[in-house]
C-alpha cells in the first residue's frame, strides 16, 4: 500500500455544518467552504486550511443560516434568571459554605480531569502509527516446566518462513534487531544513538513521515535512515542526503532518508536511525549463519507484521501457531513452542504475560485511577450534598413561600438544580484553570508530557457531559428532598430536618471516610513496598560501579592493557568484562548436564560470561569453595554458580561438580557464590552460571571506581585513558545504581500519584466535615448556651459536639479496613518478592484519621463552646 | 412596506455582485470584498448580507453548475435585480447631492467625473 496522504477538509466542522444548516443552504456554503479549503492548502499547507475552515464554519452559525428552532416561551426565561438571580444571592450570603462546595468540587473536578487526560495519553500510545490496529508483534512461547516463557525473540527463520507459507494473510512482514545502542559517526563527530536494523518493509509498516527521502529509503543495504533530531546533531543546516556515516566503526553507509522523530508516546520513540537488516545479516557472521543454515534454537531476532486487511487475527494466529513446533527436534517439541500474535494495541497497555496468558499491565493501573478519580469526584459531590440538606432549613421558608403562591414541584426542583449547576459551573472553570496551572508539575510527576486539549471539541464535550452529570448528582437529592417539603409545616414553623436527612448525612459521611481510608491504606501500602524493595540484599554491590556498553571491536586484545593503566593511574580499584549489564541478565541458555540431573530438568539457566576480575569488581560473596584464579590455569574451563543453581540443580557438593554443557567437556564448578539480584528487584534470582569468556560475549565493561578520588575526578582519569586505546568509541558510561533505580520508576510514579490523590481525597472530606461540624455547632448554639450555663465546661461541649463525627469515622473504618486488605492483597501478588501487610499499616491509616477528623471538628466544637453564653442564648 | 435604504456593507456588497457578474457566489465575493477593500470578511457574514439583500428583493439567485474542487458541490449565483439597481442609484445621487453641498467640492470637474 503506498497510498499519497491525502488531506481532506476537517470533518467534524463539516458534520457539524450539516446537522446545524437548513438543509437548502447545505450545499452551496459546504462547497464554498471546501473551495477555499483547496486553494488554501495549495498556498499556506494543511494546518492553515484547516484553521481557516474552522473559523468560516464557526462564522456560519448565524441565524439566517439555521435551521429553525422553535421559539420560546419568554416566561420560561425569565423563571431560569430569578433562580439564577435567588442562586447567587444565595451563594453570596453563605459565603463560607460556598466557599467549600465551590472548592471541594473544584478539587475533585481538577483530579479528574487529569485522570482523564493522562488516561487518554495511554490509550493514546502508538495510535500515531496508521495501520496501528493491524500491526502485531510475533512472540514465542515456550513451556519450561516450571514455567511458561513468552518472548519477544525468535529464531531468525521465523520471518522467511512466515513469508513462504503465509504469505497471504500479512501485508509486511519485517524482521529486526533489538533496538540498542550503537555509535553512529560522521567526521569527526562520533556518538552513541539508539538504532535498529530493520526489514525494507518496516518505514512503510510503521507509516514513517519522510521529511527527505522516501519510505523505500532501505532497498539499497548500504543506506541509513535517520531522525530529524539526529539529522541536526550530525548535520546541522547541511543537507544529509547522500552523506556517508559509519556504524560502530565498521559498517559504512549512505544517508537515504530523514524521518520526522517518533511521538513520545509509542514505541519507537527515541530511536535515532533506522539501518537495513540486510546490512546486518551480511555483517554479521553468527547471523548469516543463523539464517543460512536456519538455525531454530537461537532467539535473537524481532518480529513485525501487518496482517492483510482482509484478514482476522484469530485465524491468522492459528495458521500460524506450530511455525516453530513443525520445524524443530522432538526433545524442543516436548517444550511446546507456538507462535502468539500480540497486536500493537496490547503492547503499552497489557504487556505482561503469566504462565503464557497475557495477564494485565499497565492497563491495570489505568483502571485503578479510573476509578480513582470517579471517587474522588463523587467525594466532592457528597460535600455537596450534605451541606445543601443541612441548611435546607435556611432555604425552608423560601420554599414555603414559594409552594403557596403556586410554585409546582418540579419547578423547585428545577431551581435548586440550576442552582447546583451554577455551582457545578464556577468549579468548572476553576478545575480547568487548574488544571493548566498544574499540568507541567502533573507531566513531571508522571513522566508524560500531555498538553492541554484546548482545541479538541471532544475533549471539551466530554468535560460538558461530566459537567452535566455532576452538577445532577450533586444537586439531585437536595433538589428532590427540598421541594418535597410541605408549606403548611414550615410555614408553622415546624423543624423539617427530619431524621431521614439526618441518616443520609451521615451515611454519606462514612462513605466519604471509607474511601478515604482505602486510599491511606493503598498509598502507604504502595510505599511499603517500595521501601521493601529497595532494602532487598543484592548480594552484590552497586555504589560506584560503573557500566560502559561495547558495541564495537575497539577494545578486542586490550583487557590487560586498559585494565592496567586504568588502575596505574589511580581511576579505578578493578576492571572486569561481562555479557550482561549488572542490572539485567541477556542470555539464557539450555542444554545443561549434571549426575543426578532428572528428565525434567530443562530450565534455562541464565549464562554470564566475566573475566578473572569481576568478583573483585562487583563485590560478590562467595559463600562456598574460591573465585576464579590466575594461578591456576584450568579455571577457565571452570564454573561459578549461584545459590538458586545449587538448589535447582539439587547439589549437596557442589564445589567439584562436573557440568557438561551440550554434551561437550566436563566444567568443574570451584565456588558458589551469593543469589545476585540483577533483573527484577521483585521476582527471585535465577539459576545462573558464571563463564570465563574473554573474546566473544563482552557486552559491558564494569568499573569500580577508586573511592579515594572525587567521582568526577575518577571519571576524569578513566575517559583519558579511553580515549588513548579506543579513540573511536565515545566515553558514554552508566552508575549500575542508577540504572537499578529506574527499575522502581513505575512503581515511584504510581506511589506519588496516589499519594497525592489519597491526601486530596482526605482534604476534601475533611473540607465536608468541617462544614458540616460549623452546621451542627450553629443549630445547637442556644443548646450549647444553656449547657454552659447549667455548668458544662469547654471539654464537656467538645466531646460532646466530635462525639458523633468520630463514631462514624469508625464505621467507615471498620469497612474501608477489610476492603483496602482485600485491594492491597490482591495488588501485591503481583510482585513474588513482596511485603507483607502488617497490623501498623491500618493502624497508622486508622490514627491518621481519626487524628485529623479530631482537628477538623474540634476546630468549630472548641469555636462554638467558648462562645459566651450570653450572645448564643439571647438570639 | 420593506427597508429600501443601503447599509454601507450592503452597498459595497451589492457593486461587487455587478461587478463579478456571472462569478457572484459568497466564496467569490468575500475574497474580492477582503482584496478590494483589505478588511478581513467570513464567508458567513457575506452569505448572510446576501441573503438578506435577496430578500429585500435586490438581488436574485440560482444554483449554478457542479464543479469538482468543490467535491461535486453547485455553487449558488448572485445577480441584481432591477430594483437593486435602482436603489443603487438612488443611494449614489444621495451621496453626490451631499457632496455637492460640501463647501470644498462644488466644482464643475467633480461632477464631470462622475458622469
Amino acid at each position: 500500500m503506498h497510498k499519497t496522504n491525502h488531506k481532506y477538509p476537517p470533518e467534524r466542522a463539516e458534520r457539524i455544518l450539516e446537522f446545524l444548516l437548513k438543509k437548502e443552504l447545505v450545499e452551496e456554503i459546504i462547497g464554498d467552504l471546501e473551495e477555499q479549503f483547496y486553494k488554501t492548502l495549495d498556498q499556506k499547507g494543511y494546518r492553515a486550511a484547516r484553521r481557516k475552515y474552522w473559523y468560516q464554519m464557526l462564522n456560519y452559525l448565524r441565524p439566517f443560516a439555521l435551521k429553525n428552532i422553535q421559539s420560546l416561551d419568554t416566561n420560561f426565561y425569565d423563571m431560569y434568571r430569578n433562580y439564577l438571580k435567588i442562586g447567587f444571592r444565595h451563594l453570596w450570603r453563605n459565603l463560607r459554605f460556598s466557599l467549600i462546595n465551590i472548592g471541594g468540587l473544584a478539587m475533585g473536578m481538577t483530579i479528574a480531569i487529569l485522570i482523564g487526560l493522562w488516561i487518554n495519553n495511554e490509550f493514546s500510545y502508538n495510535k500515531n502509527f496508521i495501520n496501528h490496529d493491524r500491526i502485531a508483534q510475533v512472540f514465542l512461547r515456550i513451556d519450561f516446566e516450571e514455567n511458561i516463557e513468552t518472548q519477544a525473540v525468535l529464531p531468525i527463520t521465523v520471518g522467511s518462513q512466515l513469508q513462504e507459507n503465509y504469505g497471504d494473510d500479512f501485508e509486511y512482514i519485517v524482521m529486526a534487531n533489538w533496538p540498542g545502542k550503537h555509535i553512529l559517526s560522521r567526521d569527526q563527530k562520533v556518538l552513541t544513538k539508539k538504532g535498529q536494523y530493520m526489514d525494507i518493509e518496516g518505514p512503510h509498516m510503521l507509516s514513517l513521515n519522510m521529511i527527505k527521502g522516501s519510505r523505500d529509503g532501505l532497498n539499497e543495504p548500504g543506506s541509513i535512515l535517520i531522525s530529524a533530531s539526529a539529522a541536526q546533531v550530525y548535520f546541522g543546516e547541511q543537507d544529509p542526503m547522500g552523506q556517508s556515516m559509519i556504524i560502530d566503526n565498521e559498517l559504512s553507509v549512505q544517508v537515504t532518508g530523514v524521518y520526522e522523530d517518533f511521538p513520545v508516546n509509542s514505541s519507537w520513540d527515541d530511536l535515532d536511525f533506522i539501518a537495513p537488516w540486510q546490512l546486518y545479516v551480511n555483517s554479521y557472521s553468527w547471523v548469516k549463519r543463523a539464517r543460512d543454515e536456519q538455525i531454530w534454537d537461537d532467539n535473537s531476532y524481532l518480529c513485525y507484521t501487518q496482517i492483510a486487511s482482509n484478514a482476522k487475527w484469530t485465524s491468522v494466529q492459528s495458521r500460524i501457531e506450530n511455525l516453530v513446533y513443525d520445524n524443530v527436534g522432538s526433545g524442543y517439541q516436548a517444550l511446546q513452542p507456538k507462535i502468539i500474535l500480540q497486536p500493537m494495541a496490547n503492547w503499552h497497555l497489557r504487556s505482561k504475560w503469566t504462565e503464557g496468558q497475557q495477564k494485565g499491565g499497565l492497563i491495570q493501573y489505568v483502571y485503578l485511577f479510573g476509578i480513582i478519580g470517579f471517587f474522588v469526584l463523587l467525594l466532592a459531590c457528597i460535600n455537596f450534598m450534605n451541606l445543601s440538606t443541612a441548611q435546607s432549613e435556611r432555604r425552608a421558608k423560601e420554599i414555603g413561600v414559594r409552594k403557596s403562591l403556586g410554585s409546582m414541584r418540579n419547578q423547585l426542583v428545577n431551581q435548586f438544580l440550576t442552582e447546583s449547576y451554577l455551582i457545578s459551573f464556577i468549579a468548572f472553570v476553576l478545575a480547568i484553570v487548574a488544571t493548566i496551572a498544574l499540568l507541567p508539575a502533573f507531566n513531571q510527576i508522571a513522566n508524560t508530557s500531555i498538553v492541554f486539549p484546548f482545541s479538541s471539541v471532544l475533549f471539551w464535550m466530554i468535560c460538558l457531559a461530566c459537567l452535566l452529570i455532576t452538577g445532577f448528582l450533586a444537586g439531585s437529592y437536595p433538589a428532590f428532598y427540598l421541594s418535597s417539603f410541605k408549606p403548611v409545616n414550615i410555614l408553622k414553623g415546624l423543624k423539617v430536618d427530619g431524621k431521614p436527612s439526618v441518616l443520609f448525612r451521615k451515611t454519606l459521611v462514612v462513605v466519604q471516610f471509607t474511601i478515604s481510608i482505602v486510599l491511606i491504606i493503598g498509598t502507604i501500602a504502595v510505599q511499603r513496598q517500595i521501601q521493601f524493595s529497595k532494602n532487598r540484599d543484592l548480594g552484590y554491590q552497586q555504589e560506584g560501579r560503573i557500566m560502559m556498553e561495547l558495541s564495537t571491536t575497539d577494545f578486542e586484545g586490550k583487557y590487560h592493557t586498559l585494565r592496567n593503566q586504568l588502575i596505574a593511574n589511580g581511576a579505578i580499584e578493578d576492571m572486569a568484562t561481562s555479557s550482561s549489564p549488572m542490572t539485567g541478565i541477556w542470555n539464557t541458555n539450555g542444554g545443561f548436564s549434571w549426575s543426578g540431573k532428572s528428565e525434567k530438568d530443562n530450565n534455562d539457566f541464565a549464562t554470564i560470561f566475566i573475566t578473572h576480575d569481576y568478583g573483585n569488581t562487583v563485590g560478590w560473596e562467595l559463600t562456598q569453595g574460591r573465585d576464579f584464579s590466575r594461578d591456576f590455569k584450568t579455571d577457565s574451563i571452570a564454573y561459578i554458580i549461584n545459590e538458586s543453581a545449587v538448589k535447582y540443580m539439587n547439589l549437596d557438593e557442589p564445589v567439584g561438580t562436573p557440568i557438561r554443557w551440550h554434551g561437550g567437556r566436563e566444567h568443574p564448578v570451584i565456588g558458589v557464590v551469593k543469589d545476585m539480584t540483577m533483573k527484577s528487584p521483585f521476582e527471585p534470582a535465577i539459576p545462573s552460571i558464571y563463564i570465563m569468556d574473554y573474546t566473544v560475549n563482552t557486552n559491558f565493561i564494569f568499573m569500580k571506581l577508586n573511592p579515594e578520588l572525587p567521582t568526577k575526578e575518577a571519571l576524569a582519569r578513566c575517559k583519558a585513558v579511553f580515549a588513548e586505546i579506543g579513540p573511536n568509541v565515545p566515553f558514554d558510561v552508566e552508575f549500575a545504581d542508577e540504572v537499578y533505580g529506574k527499575k522502581f520508576a513505575r512503581l515511584e510514579r504510581i506511589g506519588q500519584l496516589s499519594n497525592i490523590f489519597a491526601i486530596l481525597a482526605i482534604l476534601i472530606s475533611c473540607l465536608g466535615l468541617f462544614g458540616l461540624a460549623a452546621y451542627t455547632a450553629a443549630q445547637r448554639t442556644r443548646e450549647i448556651g444553656i449547657r454552659k450555663v447549667l455548668g458544662a465546661s469547654v471539654s464537656n461541649l467538645w466531646q460532646l459536639l466530635s462525639k458523633d463525627f468520630i463514631l462514624l469515622v469508625l464505621i467507615a473504618c471498620g469497612i474501608g479496613i477489610p476492603l483496602a486488605y482485600w485491594g492491597v492483597h490482591n495488588w501485591l501478588q503481583n510482585y513474588e518478592y513482596r511485603t507483607s501487610i502488617g497490623i501498623s499499616i491500618f493502624l497508622i491509616a486508622v490514627g491518621a484519621t481519626l487524628l485529623i477528623t479530631l482537628l477538623t471538628v474540634s476546630f468549630q466544637a472548641i469555636y462554638a463552646a467558648r462562645k459566651s453564653p450570653v450572645e448564643s442564648i439571647k438570639v | 412596506m420593506k427597508e429600501t435604504r443601503l447599509g454601507e456593507f450592503e452597498e459595497v456588497i451589492l457593486l461587487l455582485v455587478g461587478i463579478l457578474g456571472d462569478e457572484a457566489y459568497a466564496l467569490r465575493i468575500s475574497e474580492e470584498f477582503e482584496a478590494q477593500t483589505k478588511r478581513a470578511v467570513s464567508i458567513g457574514s457575506v452569505h448572510s448580507t446576501l441573503s438578506r439583500l435577496e430578500g429585500k428583493g435586490f438581488l436574485e439567485s440560482e444554483m449554478g453548475k457542479p464543479s469538482a474542487t468543490r467535491g461535486g458541490r453547485r455553487k449558488r449565483i448572485y445577480a441584481i435585480t432591477a430594483i437593486g439597481e435602482q436603489v443603487l442609484k438612488e443611494a449614489r445621487d444621495f451621496k453626490i447631492s451631499l457632496w455637492q453641498q460640501f463647501p470644498g467640492f462644488n466644482l464643475g470637474n467633480f461632477k464631470l467625473t462622475l458622469y
